[in-house]
């Protein structure tokens, strides 16, 4: 019997189904864990501890959780136009460089909160402008996305690493790396956001760039679903011929849906580069960029959904990295397996137990 | 002649999730016959044929074949039992040969030599015993629908079916393809086959079967013999209420000319010339009826007047304005309203409510929202209105559009098109895929924009549609308007012409 026509209430699609697959993902990773002779259950209770057990703990989940978002949302809004914007990692590497450069040329003269702005622009305005050639490509000439900003990621990189260290690079320094920010360039950290919950935030980078992780959400929100221009994009990237039937431009749509991922995955670099490290960094955007397609497909392509999966993959990577500490034998490759492990179940499997449930949705609906 | 049905259905049940598709069936079809299935679009017919050719599984009920109960597990199974099946959209490999076609799935082991030889002499035989002349090296996409139906039933035939069962068989058929088809079944119902007909259209019920059924919400209601019945009574059986059959309408009023077509000619994306240097005007006050074949280039008439596809050359006038070549929102704001051919893939994002669907296209609009954003109150209302003056059910604008009936979906298109007030209006197969119920009123419509003093050019393969509908009647076929007829012209002089034999 076909089921995928019976509607389900959405605390099932939502709320159970998620559930159930992330359940099944822990169980098999258990069984990973198991059969490399460790006890499964420690195991959960050192990744748990780990990323939610102290206050620095939760910091750490919480600044990895921001960079997810916004990598997440620059995924989503480009997936709702119907493109699959592989290039985050790229954009974000990009952002990096108009976030420093605003803090490099500010930081001497004004007080963080007049920066943080203007940083806010540089990186949207970088990452925007590597996600255009890509797009404008696929909207005149029709070169597809996926590939023209996955090879975008490593021209980005290479591009990177020149200016790192033919050009930003501190002279004399060994490190390709930029002068570390002063006080004016730096985005401060969120410790009276924890102390409001008792919570002590100690060395952790979690940082203002969270909150506006948040007011972008909810900016993509008002976007998506609020909007003309969300409209739009929403009916090209489900219905092409219905948009060009509807007189909806389709390379201007693709086109700004594509410099708003970019944008958005440009803001990502404000958290590691102002928040964290307060200098631009060689790699600093480490895969973020990829788990936000993780991200995206996990929630559904909507900013609550991707608040909370990237929780979920914050959690994961602080987690992970204090179980791989505290048990030598599970390395930072196993923690990459679980994560896939995750993806697998929750993204790319999502409709496994859709008939299933259905049925006895069904059945329990007739009882 | 042996005693039992060819086939005879007891108690067929059927349910998808919360849809009770079929309900009880009882079905007895004897041998030697035609037999009709009758019934409005989502009536079960064709759920109750895939349970037959082993699609899907009955929950309950039992199906016997020449008398024995029978489990029909799959496709194969009905192959075995003697049932060959002619779907709606033909299942043929577009480039391969007619012999290819024929033997696909049937090859008859590894190595294809000696199936082909064998292949080869059965359809000589088919031929000769069934009058189902084709040509077994044409390739499939060189022949004309008609040869490619006929090549459906050769597959039927060649896998030994005893039972052919055709879905919609007439629809891309031209009225002379039509007749060529009854007298080939014909001939296989006298050479001992049962034929089961599912369609949609009374006439070709009453010019063919020998026995009708007909089919009204999941349930089976009635089964006559067609000498004994009308097409009165059998409409009345499938809606469920008397039915006017003819579109009432008074004398039309033309008056300027508002929209013309001058030598116009539009390739499709392949680069074959589909529209072939056509010209013709449509004034205000009357509704010009586009016949043909599908596939003669009405559909990109349409979509090139509509400013989904530009003219290689010619020029569109509305209201004097030149707009070949104008996009699709420029050409709303001038006034020119277009009612889809396709309305799942152009007319309505199924994925939206329904209220987001009741704006694609004027969602620009200033009374839905200002500046960027989108009024959601305004638009709900408006869909809300709409709803309630076209009785579209559910009456739910927040239910998702593909949960709408064909019918109902199209009162959405219908409505959002006809309640902005247009100059003109190009409408694509207004009716298909949709209930008697709602042609009716869709119809009335139509009529009701006429009489408003509205420019009208209507596009339909259903010449019963054009014939009812229109003032003026101009027949395509490949790609150019071979005639122009009145309304009161016959239905074989405008078939000729449809198929390209006469002027």
């Amino acid at each position: 019997m076909s089921t995928a026509s019976v509607p389900l209430p959405n605390w099932i699609t939502y709320g159970l189904i998620p559930l159930l697959n992330l359940a099944l993902a822990f169980l098999i990773s258990g069984l990973v864990v198991w059969s490399i002779g460790e006890n499964p259950f420690e195991a959960l209770r050192l990744l748990v501890d780990g990323a939610l057990g102290r206050g620095d703990a939760i910091g750490f989940t919480l600044f990895y959780t921001t960079s997810f978002i916004f990598t997440g949302l620059s995924v989503a809004v480009a997936f709702h136009a119907g493109l699959f914007n592989i290039g985050a990692e790229g954009q974000a590497y990009l952002g990096g460089l108009g976030a420093a450069l605003v803090a490099l040329a500010l930081d001497h003269y004004v007080p963080w909160y007049v920066t943080m702005p203007f940083a806010i622009i540089g990186a949207a305005l970088f990452g925007a402008a590597w996600a255009f050639i890509p797009a404008w490509l696929q909207a005149s000439r029709g070169s597809h996305v996926v590939i023209t900003t996955i090879m975008f990621n490593f021209i980005g990189a290479a591009l990177m690493v020149y200016l790192l260290v033919n050009v930003l690079i501190v002279p004399g320094n060994m490190a390709p790396e930029t002068r570390t920010f002063l006080e004016g360039g730096q985005l401060p950290k969120l410790d009276w956001l924890m102390a409001l919950f008792g919570l002590k935030l100690g060395p952790a980078p979690f940082n203002v760039s969270f909150l506006i992780a948040l007011v972008m959400a909810f900016l993509v929100w008002v976007l998506i679903w609020r909007t003309k221009l969300g409209y739009e994009m929403r009916t090209l990237g489900i219905s092409p011929t219905a948009a060009v039937y509807a007189g909806i431009p389709y390379s201007r749509t693709v086109i700004i849906a594509m410099l708003i991922s970019g944008g958005l995955a440009g803001m990502m670099a404000l958290n590691p580069v102002m928040g964290s490290s307060a200098r631009l960094q060689v790699e600093f955007v480490g895969g973020a960029g990829f788990v936000g397609i993780a991200v995206s497909l996990m929630g559904r392509s909507h900013p609550v959904g991707i608040v909370i999966a990237a929780l979920l993959f914050g959690i994961l990577y602080q987690g992970g990295a204090d179980l791989s500490f505290e048990m030598p034998n599970i390395t930072r490759e196993m923690i990459v397996v679980i994560q896939g492990l995750v993806i697998l179940f929750a993204g790319a499997l999502e409709y496994m137990f859709r008939p299933a449930i259905v049925h006895l949705y069904l059945r329990l609906k007739r009882a | 002649m042996s005693p039992h049905p060819a086939i005879e259905l007891v108690g067929i049940d059927k349910s998808f999730g919360a849809v009770h598709a079929n309900k009880n069936i009882n079905l007895k079809v004897e041998k030697g016959t035609i037999h009709g299935i009758i019934g409005e679009n989502g009536a079960g017919k064709s759920t109750l044929m895939s349970i037959i050719y082993g699609f899907y599984q009955a929950d309950r009920g039992e199906i016997r074949v020449d008398g024995k109960p029978l489990t029909i597990k799959d496709s194969q199974a009905a192959i075995a039992a003697g049932i060959g099946m002619v779907h709606q959209h033909f299942m043929l490999v577009e480039n391969f040969t007619v012999l290819e076609n024929v033997m696909l799935g049937a090859e008859g082991g590894q190595l294809l030599a000696k199936g082909v030889t064998g292949a080869r002499k059965e359809l000589k035989r088919l031929e000769t015993d069934y009058g189902l002349d084709v040509d077994p090296d044409a390739v499939i996409e060189d022949l004309p629908v008609g040869k490619q139906q006929r090549v459906e039933i050769l597959k039927a035939l060649y896998r030994s079916a005893d039972i052919l069962i055709l879905d919609e068989p007439t629809g891309v058929l031209t009225p002379a393809e039509a007749d060529h088809l009854f007298k080939v079944l014909r001939v296989l119902r006298d050479q001992g086959k049962t034929v089961i007909l599912i369609t949609h259209k009374l006439r070709e019920i009453m010019a063919i079967t020998d026995e009708v059924s007909v089919m009204r919400r999941g349930e089976m209601v009635a089964t006559r013999k067609t000498a004994e019945t009308t097409v009165e009574e059998l409409a009345e059986l499938m809606v469920g209420r008397r039915v006017l059959l003819r579109v009432e309408k008074g004398e039309a009023n033309p008056g300027k000319v508002l929209l013309s077509v001058k030598n116009l000619t539009v390739k499709d994306s392949r680069g074959v010339t589909m529209v072939d240097n056509v010209s013709f005007d449509v004034r205000e006050g009357e509704i010009v009826g586009i016949a043909g074949v599908a596939g003669n280039g009405q559909s990109e008439l349409l979509e090139a007047i509509a400013g989904i596809r530009k003219p290689v050359s010619g020029e569109i006038l509305l209201d004097g304005q030149p707009i070949a070549g104008a996009d699709p929102a420029r050409l709303r704001a001038l006034g020119l309203a277009h009612i889809p051919e396709d309305r799942h893939h152009m007319g309505l994002v199924l994925k939206f409510e329904e209220y987001e669907n009741a704006v694609l296209g004027y969602h620009r609009d200033a009374r839905y929202g200002t500046g960027p954003f989108l009024d959601l109150k305004a638009i709900q209302a408006d869909a809300v209105e709409k709803i309630e003056k076209y009785d579209i059910r559910p009456p739910n604008p927040r239910l998702k559009t593909a949960n709408f009936s064909g019918g109902n979906q199209q009162k959405i298109v219908v409505a959002r098109e006809i309640e902005r007030d247009p100059k003109a209006l190009i409408i694509g197969q207004p009716t298909r895929g949709v209930d008697i119920g709602a042609i009716e009123f869709i119809h009335r419509r139509i009529v009701e924009m006429r009489d408003a003093g509205k420019a009208i050019l209507l596009v339909s393969v259903e010449l019963d549609e054009i014939r009812s509908l229109s003032d003026r009647i101009l027949v395509m076929f490949a790609g150019k308007v071979v005639g122009e007829k009145t309304a009161d012209a016959g239905e074989q002089t405008l078939g000729l012409m449809m198929a390209g034999i006469a002027a």
